[in-house]
């Protein structure tokens, strides 16, 4: 029972990350910053319909947003802290960028998203406690298909997976769960926070990976290594070929 | 210690002595081979160049050997390549500058045996006198050279099935057949949640197997949007397809799928290989990529224990596309 009780506060306090943010401060925020697409009290807008076809079958839709009711502080920490939001313009794709708001001015906007319905808080990965072996193969069979085996980003049709060398430890836990822009979510179940923090590790271990075999041309695959092999390699055999060889006289 | 220094100075007084001694006895002989000027320079240069292959050997060997060293796998790839260049230089130095070389031509000779030639066309003419049937002799020997040919090139039937596509419609799924995941645990319909991505295989079969494996994912009801024939394949809104692409027969190892459905992308499977994209909510059909045909369904149900299984099999053939593949369909 006591027991039980601990494990209640501990969830309750992990329930709530920014104990010491202003959430009055962050509803100003959120109302200078993110009201026009996700609506007042963050109730999401979806019916500003415009008309027309964006090339992908879809409507376009005007300053529309999802509703932000029971997303958590997961979303908004990860959202924000990327600079994933404010978005220039609603249907393009989230990019990592300049961060409009400072840090505390993130953690009280974050705040306030978390008070308006009950959602997972942000998470605290220990990637020291992973297994880098086995993160690897995690990271092999659920995140190499689009972000590549070393993490450097690759192609979907309609969107760019973005390459992880910037992501801190927090916010690849929060990318897994809720699976930004079009990634798909993983839940406990399927990764479980164990695995994840060795996925954590794998990710920040291929931010700088152990090059023993020497020049790693940018470990984006055969492409450049082909390039190398024709340009390189072919032109300075060839010309070693020239130098040594007598051109037969007609 | 010094035993050894004496036997490499005996040794190396040796070797220069006898090289000396031969080139004095040689001198006053007459020559076979032109006798062209020495070249000291590029004698010099040439035994540099292996004497630099040696130290960086013995480079090599302390790279090796010295356990604090960084980056040890580029020094030990720069010293081994720059004693094999050295000695390539070296070579070549030897070749070009140093031996002795001369160039002849020589003419064709004149023909020999100008009226043998005739000859032997008249003995072949007669040699054939005893055949009576030519004409049904050459198309016989046409026949025998054809079969043999066809026989040959009779394999390549193999690239595409014409005579056993049994293989490529027999799949294990059978009524009834239940989903596992990779460790062989049986998928409740409860385990698949929105906006994941799941890998299905059929239990108790060889997951190796052309139509074992599966990619599951769940969909809100409203999405759907089944063609007629597939009504009824998905099970409370989970969809089953093929894992292996209908264009190339790689796995679908990407899955895209909106946050925000009004302004994002919709949902799609899509194959790495050469991007083929499906539409798991239209029954597979293909939105993008050179896949011909949609993605082969799975019909799904969900029995009293809340576990995912088969309905029955595949509505189309799984695996790559060959000719005449859509001209059956896997037998239920």
């Amino acid at each position: 029972m006591r027991a039980a009780g601990v494990v209640f506060l501990a969830a309750l306090l992990l329930a709530l990350p920014a104990a010491g943010a202003n959430v009055q401060n962050g509803k100003r925020l959120f109302g200078r910053y993110c009201v026009s697409c996700h609506g007042p009290n963050g109730e999401g807008a979806t019916d500003q319909k415009t008309g027309g076809s964006a090339g992908r079958n879809q409507t376009v839709f005007k300053g529309a947003g999802p509703s932000l009711k029971g997303v958590g502080a997961l979303s908004a920490d990860f959202y924000l802290t990327t600079g994933y939001m404010p978005l220039k313009r609603t249907g393009i794709q989230p990019r990592r960028g300049r961060l409009l708001l400072g840090p505390e001015q993130i953690a009280d906007l974050t705040a306030y998203v978390a008070s308006l319905g009950r959602g997972p808080a942000i998470p605290h990965p220990h990637p020291e406690r992973g297994n880098l072996s086995e993160g690897m193969h995690l990271f092999t069979e659920h995140c190499a298909g689009c972000h590549q085996v070393v993490a450097r980003g690759g192609y979907v049709t309609h969107a760019l997976p973005p390459g992880l060398g910037e992501a801190t430890p927090t916010q690849i836990a929060e990318a897994v769960r809720i699976g930004p822009y079009v990634m798909p979510a993983f839940s406990e179940k399927a990764i479980s926070n164990r695995e994840l923090d060795s996925i954590v590790k794998y990710v920040l271990y291929a931010k700088h990976p152990d090059d023993q075999g020497g020049w790693s041309l940018g470990d984006i695959g055969p492409i450049p290594e082909g390039l190398v092999t024709w340009f390189i390699a072919a032109a300075v055999l060839i010309a070693v070929c020239m130098v040594l060889g007598k051109r037969l006289r007609a | 210690m010094s035993r050894a220094k004496d036997t490499l100075l005996s040794g190396l007084v040796l070797v220069v002595g006898r090289g000396r001694r031969r080139h004095s006895s040689r001198s006053d002989a007459t020559r076979v081979v032109p006798d062209y000027d020495t070249n000291p320079g590029a004698e010099t240069a040439a035994i540099l160049l292996l004497l630099l292959s040696a130290l960086c050997c013995a480079g090599f060997l302390v790279v090796y050997g010295v356990e604090s060293i960084p980056h040890k796998t580029q020094y030990l790839g720069l010293a081994l390549g720059l004693a094999l260049v050295s000695i390539a230089a070296s070579l070549t130095i030897v070749a070009k500058k140093l031996i002795v070389n001369e160039e002849l031509v020589e003419e064709y000779p004149p023909q020999e045996h100008v009226g043998e030639v005739d000859l032997i066309a008249q003995v072949a003419e007669e040699s054939g006198s005893r055949f009576t049937r030519r004409r049904l002799f050459k198309l016989s020997l046409l026949a025998a050279g054809g079969g043999l040919a066809t026989a040959a090139l009779a394999p390549a039937l193999s690239f595409g099935p014409l005579l056993r596509v049994k293989y490529y419609f027999g799949t294990p799924w059978t009524r009834g057949r239940r989903l596992v995941d990779e460790d062989g645990k049986p998928y409740k319909a409860s385990d698949i949640e929105e906006k994941n991505f799941y890998t299905a295989f059929a239990e108790n079969a060889n997951k190796e197997e052309l139509g074992a494996s599966l990619v599951l994912v769940r969909l809100p009801k409203s999405t759907l949007d089944l063609p007629t024939e597939l009504q009824g394949y998905d099970a409370d809104g989970i969809v089953a397809y093929s894992k292996i692409c209908t264009h190339a027969g790689c796995a679908i190892a990407m899955y895209r799928v909106p946050t925000f459905t009004p302004t994002e992308p919709r949902p799609a499977l899509i194959c790495p290989c050469h991007y083929s994209t499906f539409d798991p909510a239209a029954g597979g059909t293909v939105t993008f990529g050179p896949a011909g045909r949609p993605l082969p369904m799975l019909p799904l149900e969900i029995d009293g224990r809340g576990f995912l299984r088969a309905q029955g099999n595949f509505n189309e053939a799984v695996g790559p596309s060959w000719w005449g593949v859509r001209n059956r369909k896997p037998s239920p």
